[in-house]
């Protein structure tokens, strides 16, 4: 088996005539947490979408544990987790129930198995007791805990993160990053897009700057805060890190 | 004004015992003859209910069939919804009425098949026909009103198109879309008076055919529209109740 998790190769990617992509070259190595941030439609959605099949690319490849994106697409989507930035919980469904769907329909779990490992993943988003509640009764916060358990209950070999702070209040944030770093620390693969660059100096082994759908630059965190090469990339940091 | 429309009530009323214009004694019910008229128009009431029903529940599932395309990302399979919304939309319920019942078993005759349609599903077929173009916008919009975020979530704990519509989708929707749906009920509940023209006996064909014996059509009519008020009141008081359950669902 490689250790390559994710390696995207020449990637392009139009949207009509809207180049939003340009030639992406990204490996991600099993076990490894990547940082990609950047100025707003940059791109980077779209990247991490490509990923998982939500948009689909033009040229170029995409391969996951080494096989192509484009064969298979509904067996990697239980294998790659997502966590959005509107959280996209089910509304009509309890907590338990957004959880253990996935794992009954699509991993052929029992009732009991499922419940048993939704509860397990409630317990490491330190959620526990809400799971007989609705989503619209939990804060920002919980809700974003709850879909990053739901989509651990699919157990993937990645996960990848949208801006999944962007939509909470400031006060719920750092709940939220608790459970990303943990995870990181348990060994999770993980490609986030944030502007959490606190976060980003903690767990990441590599940063990614994308602008204008290009990757302008890439490097391990101490490198990339210390000594941006690129002038956008440096613009950026210091327009997002001044605040 | 106020004043007036009493006193026309008035005469229209004392004309029911001179017997020149309004003549009541044809549905009396205190009279036997009257009675046995009144039975015999109220009789229409099953087979108007039961072609409703019917009808109805055809429609609902060939209007979700038929709007599930419209929902493609691809337009080639867009147009299939479209085309059959905007043709079927178009047709007069007479004119698809008589294709159905006199034209259709000719098709089928051609084809070798020996599928007769009496004036009950001739009715049926039609009805849920012309209904499913209006059932399927009604499906098309509530899907459409659920978020496209969720059929993405649901794409990422690794359902499948089916299983995202069975649980996530058309769960939300449905609450959308009952009400609208259940308000479609109605037009097809009068819709159903054409079945009267290919000789099914429901409400309208059996005023009709009182109304050529007893030559009373003033009387006979009344009635028969009366018959469908409250049809349609029953049915608008359910779905008022409805609205009211589904919404009282979304706040809990
Ligand atoms: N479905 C779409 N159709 C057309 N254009 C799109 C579509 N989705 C995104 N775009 C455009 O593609 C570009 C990149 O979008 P993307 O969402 O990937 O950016 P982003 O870097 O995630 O930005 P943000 O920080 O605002 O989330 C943007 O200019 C956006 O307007
Ligand atoms: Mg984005």
């Amino acid at each position: 088996m490689t250790d390559i998790a994710i390696e995207m190769v020449s990637v392009n990617k139009w949207f009509s005539d809207f180049h939003v992509l340009k030639d992406i070259d990204l490996t991600v190595k099993s076990g490894e947490r990547v940082v990609i941030c950047g100025p707003s439609g940059s791109g980077k959605s779209t990247v991490v979408r490509c990923i998982n099949r939500l948009e689909t690319h033009q040229k170029g490849s995409i391969r996951i544990y080494g096989s192509e994106v484009t064969e298979r697409p509904e067996d990697l989507r239980g294998d790659v987790g997502m966590v959005f930035q509107q959280f996209n919980l089910f509304p009509h469904l309890s907590v338990l129930e957004n959880l253990t769907l996935g794992p009954m329909k699509s991993r052929g779990l029992s009732r009991s198995e499922a419940e048993d490992r939704a509860r397990r993943y409630l317990e490491r988003v330190k959620i526990p007791e809400q799971a007989d509640k609705r989503p619209g009764q939990l804060s920002g916060g919980q809700q974003q805990r709850v879909a990053i358990a739901r989509s651990l209950c699919m157990e993937p070999k990645v996960m990848l993160f949208d801006e999944p702070t962007s939509a909470l209040d400031p006060e719920m944030i750092s709940e939220v990053l608790d459970v990303m770093v943990e995870l990181a620390e348990e060994g999770m693969t993980m490609i986030v897009v944030t502007h959490e660059m606190g976060f980003a100096r903690k767990v990441a082994d590599k940063m990614v700057f994308m602008d204008a759908g290009e990757i302008v630059e890439t490097g391990a965190p101490a490198e990339f805060f210390g000594n941006p090469k690129s002038r956008r990339c440096q613009t950026f940091l210091s327009q997002i890190l001044s605040h | 004004m106020r004043l007036l429309l009493p006193l026309v009530a008035l005469a229209l009323l004392s004309g029911c015992s001179s017997s020149t214009t309004w003549g009541w004694y044809v549905i009396n019910p205190w009279t036997p003859s009257g009675w046995v008229n009144i039975k015999f128009l109220i009789g229409g009431m099953g087979a108007t209910i039961l072609i409703s029903v019917i009808a109805a529940v055809l429609s609902i599932v060939l209007g979700l069939l038929v709007a599930l395309p419209g929902l493609s990302s691809r337009w080639y399979v867009r147009l299939i919804n479209r085309v059959y919304v905007e043709f079927v939309r178009a047709i007069p319920l007479l004119p698809m009425l008589f294709w159905v019942f006199y034209g259709l078993p000719i098709i089928f005759r051609s084809m070798g098949l020996d599928i007769p349609i009496d004036p009950f599903w001739g009715a049926i077929i039609t009805l849920a026909i012309s209904d499913s173009a209006f059932t399927a916008e009604i499906y098309r919009a509530g899907i459409q009103s659920i978020a496209r975020g969720q059929t993405e979530a649901a794409q990422t704990i690794g359902l499948n198109y089916l299983q995202t519509m069975r649980y996530v989708i058309l769960p939300q929707a449905i609450r959308r879309i009952l009400p609208p749906l259940a308000n479609q009920f109605i037009y097809i509940v009068k819709m159903s008076a054409f079945a009267s023209v290919i000789g099914m006996q429901e409400l309208t064909r059996r005023a009709n055919e009182l109304v050529v014996t007893e030559y009373r059509p003033l009387e006979i009519y009344t009635l028969l529209i009366l018959e469908y008020l409250v049809l349609v009141l029953v049915i608008s008081a359910g779905v008022r109740w409805l609205e009211r359950r589904m919404g009282s669902d979304e706040r809990g």
